[in-house]
């Protein structure tokens, strides 16, 4: 086994039972810690198929990210006031765990689609800032649609249900988290191997040579941003889920960024960067924004050296370069 | 005669006041190598783009294959069986020399949407990646990452992926281009024999391998062909010496 793959198992050995441990030994509070870490690592999994397979810059996935969270808690809150979603077709919300995350995958999904569509036609900065407008309208959207909370966002008062499980037990509602993200990281990893994978990277590093071989470079990236948006609003549901809350904030910017920088520390393009980033970034919340509320100063300087001397990130540093399968 | 495989009529390309196409129609017929051979700046590379697709002519044809391609893009160009190699060598640094030849052929099968199975594992695409890498001698760099090669390992390659895209016929531009004496003799030995499977449109700086390979040479000078003709033409042609061998001939 390689170098990372080592460090790849070392991580979700890590993942699985140091949780488990800090249940057994009664402290809750890591385990929740441990549960929004896993979040957090889903979202960038899904990011790093746009950004580290695909070379998309996307500084907008905050809004497949909040679209989870919206699908959940508009879903969420339908189920619990007894009211219709869709009035005239007397369409019921629902608190179904799998349901809810279809819908929202499926409409990060389209979602993607749409904005992929228009942004792929530029690049560089220019896809960037597109994306980030996006990001806008839909954090501004939310933030004046009072149907469903507005700026003051949507609380559900019991989390949705999961079939055979208690989710209000915090190491089940864990177990289930983390089952999707090994399963988003086992797709992420195929996705990687696969003949799509192959011609995505190619048509990140040299999208002349894949068209002279007569594949749509655009097509491919437009694909990527697509299944990256479907497990970033994924991890937006669950989100919800966790905190049992949905706010515009989801949206925001700041949360585009947040997901970017701890993959980035993690490592762009390695499998278990999005986890390693995700751990560190909920670490250094945990423990210095007791301290300060400027915590983000010591986040900052992390990205800051890892961008200047380290550029596989965490995982980088610990495995060595990127391996190239043969 | 068999007609022409790959055939440009009249192709007219200007930039603001700059003509760096004038009026070019040249043809390639089954079975030959033609070089296109001039000074820097005739317009060789813009020919090449028209050719493929990469740019669009003013005004102009260029048929491939038995039909007007003039509107279709890079890609339906290629789908064709328009195979071309880059002068700078474009390939994906990160991948291993499979992977960028495997890209050729998937290519040349089409629809690249398997999401799950291991594109290493696909016994089609990786036969027909390994037998074009054995062809140009680079098998036993299989699992080398591109970035590592030599200069001229990554010439071969540029081939190697061009030979699995089930061509009609090729567009090679400068394939000699920086190779030592000893590599440019050896590929001159390789496109000798590759013409027999589809024929060459050559576009090359290196006049040993030109005069070696080509059946046929158009020599183009300021956007516009001033000759075109066998080997021992052109080494003749008045026109051609004055305009471009110059004071070499």
């Amino acid at each position: 086994m390689s170098r990372e793959g080592l460090v790849n198992l070392a991580v979700v050995l890590s993942v699985v039972l140091l949780p488990f441990a800090a249940h057994v030994m009664g402290e809750t509070y890591w385990v929740t810690l441990a549960t929004r870490a896993a979040i957090l690592a889903l979202a960038g999994v899904g990011l790093n198929i746009a950004l580290g397979q695909g070379g998309l810059v996307s500084l907008g996935h905050a809004v497949f990210f909040g679209i989870g969270g919206y699908s959940m808690g508009i879903l969420a809150y339908h189920a619990q006031t007894y009211t219709p979603l869709v009035e005239s077709l007397g369409l019921p919300g629902t608190n179904l765990m799998p349901l809810i995350w279809l819908v929202a995958a499926t409409i990060a999904a389209l979602a993607a689609l749409l904005i992929g569509a228009l942004s792929l036609r530029t690049s560089g900065v220019y896809f960037i800032m597109i994306t980030l407008a996006f990001g806008q309208m839909f954090y501004f959207f939310a933030l004046s649609w009072p149907t469903y909370g507005g700026e003051d966002g949507l609380s559900i008062y019991v989390r949705n249900r999961f079939p055979g499980m208690n989710t209000l037990v915090p190491i089940q509602f864990y177990w289930i988290v983390v089952a999707v993200l090994l399963l988003a990281l086992l797709f992420s990893d195929r996705l990687e191997r696969s003949s799509f994978g192959l011609a995505l990277a190619a048509a990140r590093q040299v999208p002349a040579r894949v068209e002279a071989v007569g594949l749509d470079p655009q097509r491919l990236k437009l694909v990527a941003f697509v299944l990256s948006a479907a497990v970033t609003g994924l991890a937006g549901a669950l989100f919800a889920d966790l905190n049992r809350f949905v706010s515009p904030t989801m949206f925001s910017w700041h949360t585009s960024g947040e997901i970017m920088v701890f993959v980035i520390i993690g490592g762009v393009g390695r499998l278990m960067g999005p986890v390693v980033g995700a751990v560190v970034f909920v670490l250094l919340e945990y423990l210095l924004g007791g301290i300060s509320e400027y915590w983000q100063i010591a986040f900052g300087i992390l990205l800051l050296l890892i961008v200047l001397f380290a550029r596989g990130g965490l995982i980088g540093l610990i495995a060595g370069r990127g391996k190239a399968h043969g | 005669m068999a007609e022409a495989v790959l055939q440009t009529t009249g192709l007219t390309k200007s930039f603001g006041a700059l003509r760096a196409s004038e009026d070019v129609s040249i043809d390639l017929r089954p079975g030959e190598i033609h070089a296109i051979i001039g000074p820097n700046g005739a317009g060789k590379s813009t020919l090449i783009a028209q050719i493929c697709g990469a740019l669009r002519p003013d005004s102009g044809m260029v048929r491939f294959a038995g039909a007007d391609v003039t509107a279709l893009s890079v890609r339906a160009r290629a789908r064709r069986g328009l195979a071309r190699t880059f002068q700078i060598s474009a390939l994906a640094m990160d991948h291993t020399v499979l992977q960028n030849v495997m890209l050729g052929a998937l290519g040349a099968r089409g629809r690249p949407w398997h999401f799950f199975a291991p594109v290493l594992s696909d016994r089609g695409l990786r036969d027909v990646a390994e037998m074009a890498l054995e062809r140009v001698g680079l098998s036993d760099r299989i699992a080398t990452r591109t970035a590592e090669l030599s200069h001229g390992q990554r010439r071969q390659l540029e081939v190697a992926v061009a030979l699995t895209l089930r061509p009609r016929a090729f567009v090679m531009d400068e394939p000699m281009a920086g190779l030592g004496a000893g590599g440019s003799k050896r590929l001159t030995g390789f496109l000798d024999g590759l013409r027999e499977e589809a024929p060459i449109l050559l576009v090359e700086h290196d006049m040993d391998a030109v005069f070696a390979l080509a059946d046929r040479i158009s020599v183009l000078v300021y956007g516009k062909v001033i000759a075109t003709g066998t080997v021992a033409d052109i080494r003749q042609s008045d026109a051609v010496r004055e305009a471009y061998l110059g004071e070499e001939a």
